[in-house]
């Protein structure tokens, strides 16, 4: 039985903006950071407050990718359509103003949703992330119907 | 590489402008504006865009409001026309005319159907203080970059 999600992956442009990114700008930790004989760079960050969580920054390419695979992964990146998930946050407004300060950019500020408190923001390379609030009806799933059945009917 | 580094840097350009719509929508908008974000021409982001996302650039802008009206439609204690303005329309009856063409009910018919199924109202100042773009290229302080206090309605 799986416990829980221990390592989710990001592709990046550059491992050297990634770390710029995820540990200057979101203040991540970094948790591990190898080359492999092969070249492969097993680089993985978190946020403090997640220690058993890694998140796995890879640059599309060999060992892992052949070229036509890389060169859609990086056209994926480009245009915006990657996102690796939805990160919580104790307080929303709070941590879009000091990840604002140091040059996030967002696509969306915090908005009031049925599930707390979302913001919507982009790294340097183009993947998209919620940044969540939770509040107590997120994870209740007749509440989360209620809030969104009416939204069902359109197409 | 260096054609698919030309993709690339291509598709990157026509996501700024895209994000540039995401983020101010509610603004009256030119083809300008959302062509400059890129570093385009209008032409050529038109063509780009298009190419990369299916639809062009005022298409994309057209649905963003009318999906932001749904939202709010569905959630905001704002009537129709306050709604229409919030989300970047100047004309009721070009919102209404194109609300009904992309959701297949008038946007007063929309909201209707939305608060009869119940979903608890926010109050209207609220979504005014924070449903709107973010500020284009505000500087980079800690003091200038604290957004407003939450406001009560």
């Amino acid at each position: 039985m799986i416990t829980k999600l221990g390592v989710a992956t990001a592709y990046v442009s550059d491992y050297d903006q990634a770390l710029d990114f995820f540990i200057t700008k979101l203040g991540f930790e970094l948790r591990t950071d190898v080359t492999m004989e092969n070249g492969f760079r097993w680089l993985t960050v978190g946020p403090p407050a997640s220690p058993e969580f890694q998140l796995n920054l890879t640059v599309p390419g060999p060992p892992m990718h052949d070229e036509a695979t890389a060169a859609a992964l990086r056209e994926l990146m480009a245009k915006g359509a990657l996102s690796a998930g939805a990160w919580n946050t104790d307080d929303c407004r709070k941590t879009f103003a000091e990840y604002t300060a140091r040059g996030v950019e967002f696509i969306q500020e915090p908005a009031e949703r049925p599930y707390g408190v979302e913001a919507v923001f982009r790294d340097d390379f183009g993947n998209w992330y919620s940044l969540n609030e939770l509040n107590d009806k997120a994870l209740d799933q007749q509440a989360m119907a209620d809030a969104f059945g009416s939204s069902t009917e359109t197409p | 590489m260096s054609a698919g580094s030309a993709a690339v840097d291509t598709l990157v350009a026509v996501r700024r402008a895209r994000d540039f719509i995401d983020r101010n929508y509610a603004d009256p908008l030119e083809l300008a504006d959302i062509a400059a974000a890129a570093g385009y021409s209008r032409f050529h982001l038109v063509r780009a865009f298009k190419a990369a996302y299916g639809e062009t650039p005022g298409r994309y802008l057209q649905r963003r409001r009318v999906e932001r009206a749904q939202e709010l439609l569905r959630v905001a204690d704002l009537n129709v026309t306050e709604i229409c303005h919030v989300v970047g329309f100047t004309s009721l009856g070009s919102f209404s005319r194109l609300f009904s063409e992309l959701v297949g009910v008038s946007p007063s018919q929309f909201q209707r159907d939305a608060h009869a199924a119940g979903a608890p109202l926010i109050p209207g100042c609220y979504i005014l203080m924070w449903g709107r773009p973010l500020p284009r290229q505000t500087p980079k302080t800690a003091t200038t970059e604290k957004p407003p206090a939450a406001h009560p309605s």
